[in-house]
């Protein structure tokens, strides 16, 4: 069952064309991966779908009903969480009271969600009280995914999770994305960590320049000629 | 994977329910006992034969204005410059309300049971939210230097306004008399509110200040108050959040803006007078030079803010003037002599906000949370957030040569 749809989403930075057209499909309980290079939209499409801008033509429709006209803080309500780019955590607060800011649509945290999250990060536990500054670079990128999941998201964005850490961190950072989706949650995943991306992922598209010049299931998009090229390093 | 990240340095469990707890139970005494001196001042200033009961009127209103001016500048982040609008707005509810010069009493467009102090006071609480939010929604979109121009604006519109509705307003001639509280019974007190019942006075605005105390702490201790927070941090993670962006920064805007109304319509009621001078730019640089010389943010710091710079504008500059004009005398320089420092209060004042500035930019008695923004070294925050920030300029970094 398609979850979430973006067809021939076109968006605007002013005058600059940053999707030209894009169109993809979600299913229920997939892990979805774009990958590209460093301004080929990646970003862009999330913040469409997201409600942070809206495109200036084509549809973003979730369980079938048109969400592009919707604003953040709906979109949240409706069940599209995204762990945002950079991680943003809000770092004068502690640890527990970001994942209780994560909950903040269901207005008071649920009990079972913060277990769930101090499960897959038993790291967070230990810091609870700890302002969410002070964490290290790993420890900011578990509590931007954990704020994500407070919110019950149907389908979680996650925003270049690996950005910044250290290749043992990556892995265990994807690891912990195969559990989360395993538990139920879709999830759709930028990364510009293709190799890893394509991994973990069930199904991936190649953005370039704004628009899809791929898409395929990840196995064979690892097998492919030029991706391989372009964006595997070989 | 856990033990293979460095560990950050390890803070103590500062926020753990039990201290959490105790640290309430400290404040709440803590409050108690400053409420009580503050009520006491009355028999001290009788016993003593102070006389600066109604100073401490006026300073008690500065108080209640920085608390309010706290909400907008310090819990939400949004820097207002035209405060004493709402200020105005205040005074000038009671005024149009209670006051015989006013033109809807005279048209008889005021019902009878509004023309009432205690009426009129919660009515000009509710106009001037309203109108903080009329100002808030068309600046939402902008921040920082732009909103505190539009601000400005709007501060210089209102008293102007006021002066010029000549027909309604009594323009510069002002509203006099204004309505006052009927005389009521408390305990065997008699509180009758004529001009020389100052203490009467004092201890209604204290009663008026310690209730907004309890409501903005209340305000601040909510959800609505964590919002405030997860907004001045970062917009994008609140929206992400499901914060709605726009309704948070009205709610500051209209609850700042609403103090400012009681403030307004309790000073007008207090000197029985309504006038557009009262309400200059200055008034609002003054109430912002408290906020920030107390310590943006924390409603303690903010309060002693007001209380130091009222001390100063009302009582200090006129203890002082008598002393120096008769050791000018005495030395014979004449500047000395005639110098008023009434005077001077504004060039204090501006000395005092450029040496905060200076060697204590977080305030005086800073919100712990502010005080981290000032000093990131103290709190081993900012390598991880220049870290942050060196990986948001990367990506916001063009693509250069893309690859095929």
């Amino acid at each position: 069952m398609t979850l979430l749809q973006l067809h021939d989403v076109h968006a605007y930075y002013g005058n600059i064309h940053a999707l030209k057209g894009i169109t993809i499909d979600v299913d229920q309980g997939e892990i979805v991966t774009l990958i590209g290079s460093n301004g080929a939209g990646k970003t862009t499409t999330l913040r469409t779908i997201s409600g942070l801008m809206h495109p200036r033509s084509g549809a973003i429709l979730l369980n079938g009903a048109r969400i592009d006209a919707t604003q953040p803080h709906d979109v949240t309500r409706l069940g599209i969480v995204q762990s945002p780019e950079g991680r943003r955590v809000f770092s004068r607060m502690t640890v527990l009271e970001n994942l209780e800011m994560g909950a903040f649509v269901h207005g008071k945290a649920d009990p079972n969600d913060l277990n769930r999250v101090f499960d897959l990060f038993p790291r967070l536990k230990e810091r609870e009280s700890q302002k969410a500054g002070t964490l290290s670079g790993g420890e900011q990128q578990m509590l931007a995914m954990g704020r994500a999941l407070m919110g019950k998201p149907q389908i979680l964005l996650l925003d270049e999770p690996s950005m910044g850490l250290s290749p043992i961190l990556v892995e265990g950072i994807f690891s912990i994305i195969q559990e989360i989706n395993a538990q139920g949650t879709t999830v759709l995943l930028v990364e510009q960590n293709a190799l890893m991306a394509l991994t973990v992922a069930n199904r991936g598209y190649v953005l370039q320049t704004g628009e899809i010049v791929l898409s395929d299931t990840a196995e064979n998009l690892r097998k492919d000629e030029s991706v391989r090229k372009a964006y595997l390093g070989e | 994977m856990a033990s293979s990240m460095p560990t950050a340095p390890g803070e103590l469990a500062s926020g753990s329910i039990l201290q959490r707890i105790m640290s309430g139970r400290q404040e709440n005494l803590l409050l108690c006992l400053a409420i009580s001196v503050f009520a006491l001042y009355p028999l001290v200033d009788e016993l003593f034969d102070i006389g600066r009961l109604g100073s401490m009127g006026s300073i008690m209103i500065y108080v209640l204005l920085a608390m309010g001016l706290n909400i907008v500048v310090g819990y939400a982040g949004l820097l207002d410059l035209g405060y004493a609008a709402f200020f105005a707005i205040g005074a000038y509810t009671m005024g149009l309300l209670t006051s015989p010069k006013s033109f809807f009493i005279k048209e008889g467009y005021v019902p009878e049971w509004l023309q009432h102090f205690w009426p009129a006071l919660a009515v000009s609480w509710v106009v001037a939210a309203i109108f903080g939010v009329l100002l808030g929604a068309p600046t939402l979109r902008l921040r920082g230097d732009y909103l505190a121009i539009v601000t400005l604006g709007f501060g210089e519109i209102v008293p102007n306004f006021f002066l010029n509705a000549e027909k309604i307003t009594n323009g510069t001639l002002g509203l006099n008399p204004v309505g006052k509280p009927s005389t009521f019974t408390i305990f065997g007190h008699k509180f009758a509110f004529a001009p020389t019942d100052q203490d009467n006075w004092y201890w209604l605005i204290l009663a008026i200040c310690v209730l907004s105390l309890f409501m903005i702490r209340r305000f601040y201790n909510s959800r609505l108050g964590r919002t405030w927070q997860a907004v001045r941090e970062d917009e994008i993670a609140a929206a992400s959040m499901g914060v709605n962006l726009v309704r948070t920064k009205l709610w500051a805007f209209a609850l700042g803006a609403s103090f400012a109304g009681f403030a307004g319509s309790l000073s007008a009621a207090y000197f029985q007078y309504v006038h557009p001078a009262n309400f200059e730019f200055i008034v609002s640089i003054t109430i912002l030079s408290m906020v920030v010389l107390g310590g943006i943010g924390n409603i303690y710091g903010v309060i002693a803010g007001a209380l130091l710079i009222g001390f100063f504008d009302r009582i200090l500059t006129e203890e002082l003037t008598p002393p120096l004009n008769s050791l000018g005398d005495a030395l014979s320089i004449d500047f000395l002599a005639n110098h008023n420092l009434t005077q001077d209060k504004f060039l204090i004042f501006g000395l005092a906000l450029v040496l905060t500035m200076l060697l204590r930019p977080e305030g005086l008695f800073p919100s712990a949370r502010r005080k981290a923004e000032f000093h990131p070294e103290e709190d081993k925050i900012s390598e991880h957030e220049q870290q942050q920030m060196y990986d948001i300029r990367e990506m916001d970094e063009p693509a250069v040569g893309e690859r095929a």
